[in-house]
């Protein structure tokens, strides 16, 4: 499904992602960990196809379509999908017209006609109900006066409304009070499918309690340093990044 | 009738209303001000650049290109109207023709007998009472070039006057429409006296009909709002390229009155609109809104003057741009609190959006307070499209077109909401679209 090769990139001549490698399947769920700063929001962003990020070298293979090749929405309209760390505010676009826009425009780029109106209420009727989003939020303008709860949450219902094929989700759990936790976690496993990704960036290992993932990987100064199954994060929940910093060093 | 003059000064126009002024209607009072207004602006003249208030609009370049005077001829009555009327919007409708009120063109049946509406020609015979307690009363003659000009030339326009008590159930729609083979000056001239407790809706749209050459229009309309009144004045400017406006508001408000007022432009080539307020009695409130949309070499000036004379009156104004291409934008917003005028509240903001790096727009708010227990603000940006809420947008599968196009529906939608006519919304809307998308 992805796959990234040897990535290396930055922002105003300053390296962040320094050769990083990895391959989700599809199917997969896989939670990327790694302390403040390390590039964990960069690399998604790269991904989703933020311009202001330079790639200087490597390869991202999307469904065997060269990713950084695309546009930002033909990124999204090939499935891709971010669940933006700071989700943005944006006065008098209503949630509910975007949403219809953007399902129309990936339905047009793959050659379909617009939903029809009911259609489209019906989904967002169930994905709401999915994410136990109130339908008032559902109607205000994107994101604005949202808690930070009720953003994060927003994001998730968005991916729950467009269905994409590899969902990045960059620390939604921060911020969320128990609760919405678990109906965030909820709504992502009733979405998890064998032709569905996930990569999934925490600082928490509770997150992944609800969302089990196959891989845990640690990103340290823009390299993936050490990678391992669901009990990685909780040796490092445990101990701390402090010891894999060390065999970076020793290494 | 007409005197065609070639013209191009202040010294041409001055001289050339000794003839003019003996086919001018009106009685000894109105011909009284007309000859104030003459002298007023031989002394004020055509503005120079230098003028602190014409700074940024050359009025001097505009008036250089020679014109020709027209006075007061409809030229054309045989034209078919309908691409003019608003879809949906059922209105009594007026019909002025290059200033001058066309009674074939306009369709004012079921109005209330008690409601006026007919020429401002008509009013200077029919109803000298009014023309006395109103003309030339909140339009000062010695406070600007183009109002005493447009004074002492005008000899037409649109004249309503709703009785006190009376609410206007339709809207009245006065349609402008310009035609010329010629460049020509124009000097349309309203009058609205709306009376004590009334209520109105006035929607004044402005077109070209046919205009290949470029025309100057130098309007005036006075609004009278008596006591407890409320008016609605939705303004929209849709001129073709050559289209040329110096366009005068002028309000007047009485205690407890409401006025609110929207101005969207769209098109026309240059536009200068002077939008000036007097809150003459206690409690009232009036709320300013504008949208201008320009491309091309547009050029659209919007000066406001809220003059705050009495306590406990609220003025709100909002005006909001999106500046495309090579055109340019300015906005200038007066507020003055007079001594008297304590506890007042007096907001203001301007916002725009430049599309291109060859756009401009110039912001000037003054604000001039002179009692001391008020709440008054300013506020005023420019800036590009957000791009983290364009990219936020493209992420979710939008093209950058549609991203774009929703943003700036956005930005304009607080003051889209603020107009209370369905109809004219959902037109306004779809011009929007339109222009937006080109
Ligand atoms: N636009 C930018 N300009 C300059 N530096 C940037 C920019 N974006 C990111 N960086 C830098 O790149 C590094 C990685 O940042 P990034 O946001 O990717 O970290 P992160 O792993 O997501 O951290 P966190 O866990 O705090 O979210 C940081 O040092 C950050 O300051
Ligand atoms: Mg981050």
């Amino acid at each position: 499904m992805l796959s990234i090769k040897n990535l290396r990139a930055g922002i105003e001549g300053k390296e962040i992602i320094k050769g990083f490698n990895l391959e989700v399947k599809a199917g997969e769920v896989h939670a990327i960990m790694g302390p403040n700063g390390s590039g964990k929001s960069t690399l998604s962003n790269i991904l989703a196809g933020r311009e202001d990020y330079l790639v200087s070298s490597g390869e991202v293979s999307f469904n065997g379509k060269d990713l950084l090749d695309m546009s930002p929405e033909d990124r999204a309209r090939e499935g891709l999908f971010l669940a933006f760390q700071y989700p943005i505010e944006i006065p008098g676009v209503s949630n509910i017209n975007f949403l219809k826009t953007a399902i129309n425009e990936i339905r047009a780029y793959k050659g379909l006609g617009p939903m029809e109106a009911k259609d489209f209420l019906k989904l967002i009727k169930e994905k709401q109900a999915l994410v136990e989003l109130q339908g008032s939020l559902a109607g205000r303008s994107v994101n604005e006066g949202f808690s930070g709860g009720e953003k994060k949450r927003n994001e998730i219902f968005q991916m729950a409304v467009l269905e994409p094929t590899l969902a990045i989700l960059d620390e939604t759990d921060s911020g969320l009070d128990i609760d919405a936790l678990r109906i965030v976690a909820n709504g992502v496993n009733k979405l998890r499918s064998a032709d569905r990704s996930f990569i999934v960036i925490t600082h928490y290992q509770r997150l992944l309690d609800y969302i089990v993932p196959d891989f845990v990987h640690v990103l340290y100064d823009g390299v993936i340093v050490k990678s391992g199954t669901k009990e990685l994060a909780l040796e490092l929940e445990e101990k701390g990044y402090d010891w894999i910093k060390k065999e970076v060093v020793e290494a | 009738m007409i005197a065609a003059e070639k013209i191009s000064s202040t010294g041409k126009l001055v001289s050339d209303f000794e003839e003019v002024k003996k086919t001018l209607p009106g009685n000894s009072f109105v011909q009284n001000i007309r000859q104030k207004a003459i002298e007023s602006f031989a002394e004020l003249g055509i503005p120079a650049r230098k003028n602190e208030e014409y700074k940024y609009s050359n009025v001097q370049k505009l008036f250089a290109d020679t014109v020709t005077l027209s006075v007061a001829e409809a030229p054309f009555s045989n034209i078919s109207i309908q691409k003019y009327l608003i879809p949906n919007l059922d209105a009594h409708t007026v019909v002025l023709a290059n200033g001058v009120f066309s009674e074939e063109l306009s369709s004012l049946k079921n109005l209330d007998k008690s409601i006026v509406v007919s020429s401002l020609q008509n009013a200077f015979e029919k109803h000298p009472e009014l023309i006395e307690k109103c003309f030339s009363k909140c339009a000062d003659i010695n406070s600007d070039a183009f109002i005493a000009l447009n004074t002492a030339y005008a000899a037409d326009g649109i004249f309503i006057s709703v009785p006190d008590n009376i609410l206007v159930e339709k809207p009245i729609h006065i349609i402008n429409l310009i035609a010329a083979k010629e460049s020509t000056l124009f000097f349309p001239r309203n009058l609205f006296v709306v009376g004590k407790n009334a209520q109105v809706q006035l929607v004044e749209t402005f077109e070209t009909h046919d205009l290949p050459v470029k025309a100057i229009s130098d309007s005036v309309t006075e609004i009278a709002v008596d006591e407890n009144a409320k008016v609605q004045y939705y303004r929209l400017q849709n001129d073709c390229e050559n289209g040329q406006q110096i366009n005068t508001v002028c309000a007047s408000q009485q205690k407890n009155s409401h006025f609110d007022t929207n101005t969207v432009t769209l098109s026309g080539g240059w536009i200068r609109n002077n939008l000036n307020i007097a809150l003459n009695g206690e409690n009232c409130e009036t709320h300013l809104n504008g949208l201008f949309i320009t491309s091309d070499t547009q050029h659209v000036d919007n000066h406001t003057l809220v003059d705050h004379r009495k306590p406990h009156c609220e003025s709100n104004q909002t005006y909001k741009g999106i500046l495309d291409e090579k055109s340019t934008g300015i906005f200038n917003g007066k507020i003055f609190v007079q001594r008297d005028a304590q506890k007042t509240n007096a907001y203001q903001s301007s916002k725009n959006i430049l599309l291109s790096d060859d756009a401009t727009i110039n912001t000037k708010p003054q604000l001039e307070i002179y009692a001391d227990d008020v709440k008054c603000s300013h506020g005023s940006s420019t800036g590009k499209i957000d791009d983290d809420a364009l990219f936020y947008l493209r992420a979710r599968g939008l093209g950058i077109a549609s991203a774009r196009k929703l943003l700036l529906h956005a930005f304009v939608n607080d003051v889209m909401q603020t107009i209370r006519i369905n109809a004219l919304r959902e037109y306004l809307e779809t011009l929007i679209h339109k222009k937006l998308g080109e």
